[in-house]
């Protein structure tokens, strides 16, 4: 992107994140603000991506798996039978 | 090898690891499950940045935890119990990775990072009076809660989510999936912040796009 100058649609897409993030320089952030205000294709895309890591945190509780758990446990009492025979 | 009776747990250690390390070295199987459920997801988000598929970071997180039992009486608490854990895994994990990476076909884990994330035709070319801008915009969606989102929507996001090169899909599962902070997710996958940044970027993309895709087909 060209210094000084507006932002293309383009060029905003491959920025998002740095702006969500807040890792812009004060200057580009505040052009993206700028044509977000202006442009609703970037703006739907910017709120899609919000939406995008939202969904994301869904997923959070298949993560692990039950039979994985239960793998886990049956190792875990193998592994304890075999450290103590006696109990 | 070395063997020591009744080994205490040095002062050097965390109170709460110390009392970690007795219940599991007295078969507290409540303890062990706990601690299974804490760490084992991210503990598979790391693992997936060495190997080609979830399938395989399961494999390699399940061979972490029997090492981790097996070597619980030479833990010394000279680390915290955790960066134990995952110093475990990471090595795991990479001889797994390398292992892997000679047996499968290479282009399942290269991946160009520098190709845009939006495809090219969704803008106006050059030449035209508005190029850059877009021709084919996204269309809102219409969401419904997380609580009531539909299985399939999760079961897409979830496939396009396994489907990423195993850096992006690291990353974004310990930032989104997980909800770690930058930092953290840089230290444990050994990250610069502009790298993890980038890895970040390109994976939510390819989720978006997936879910676009999603919404376009049940609007048709
Ligand atoms: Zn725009």
């Amino acid at each position: 992107m060209t210094r000084g100058t507006d932002i293309d649609c383009n060029e905003l897409v491959e920025i998002v994140t740095d702006y969500l993030e807040g890792t812009l320089d004060a200057d580009i952030h505040r052009r993206v603000t700028e044509h977000l205000d202006q442009c609703d294709g970037c703006d739907a895309y910017v709120e899609q991506m919000r939406e995008t890591v939202r969904l994301a945190g869904t997923l959070r509780q298949d993560e692990l798996r039950p039979e994985m758990r239960d793998r886990l446990l049956a190792a875990f009492r193998g592994w304890r039978t075999d450290t103590t025979p006696s109990a | 090898m070395e063997v020591r009776q009744s080994r205490t747990v040095g002062p050097a250690v965390d109170s709460a690891d110390a009392r970690l390390v007795r219940a599991l070295r007295d078969g507290d199987e409540a303890a062990f499950a706990r601690l299974v459920e804490r760490w084992t997801p991210t503990m598979l988000a790391v693992a997936n940045s060495c190997v080609p598929s979830r399938a395989v970071a399961e494999d390699v997180v399940q061979e972490t935890w029997l090492a981790v039992l097996t070597g619980l009486h030479r833990f010394e608490g000279r680390s915290r119990l955790r960066t134990w854990v995952f110093s475990i895994l990471v090595n795991i994990a990479r001889s797994r990775g390398a292992r892997e990476r000679r047996s499968v076909p290479f282009s399942a884990l290269s991946y160009d990072e520098t190709a845009p994330t939006v495809a090219a035709d969704r803008f106006l070319p050059s030449g035209d009076e508005w190029a850059g801008h877009w021709s084919a915009p996204p269309l809102a969606w219409d969401l419904p809660e997380s609580a009531a989102l539909s299985g399939e929507i999760r079961s897409r996001l979830r496939a396009a989510l396994d489907a990423l090169p195993a850096r992006q899909r690291a990353v974004v599962q310990l930032r989104d999936v997980l909800g770690l902070d930058p930092g953290e997710v840089c230290e444990l996958l050994g990250l610069e912040p502009g790298n993890q940044r980038v890895l970040l970027h390109r994976g939510r993309a390819r989720l978006r796009q997936a879910l676009e895709d999603y919404m376009n087909e049940a609007r048709t």
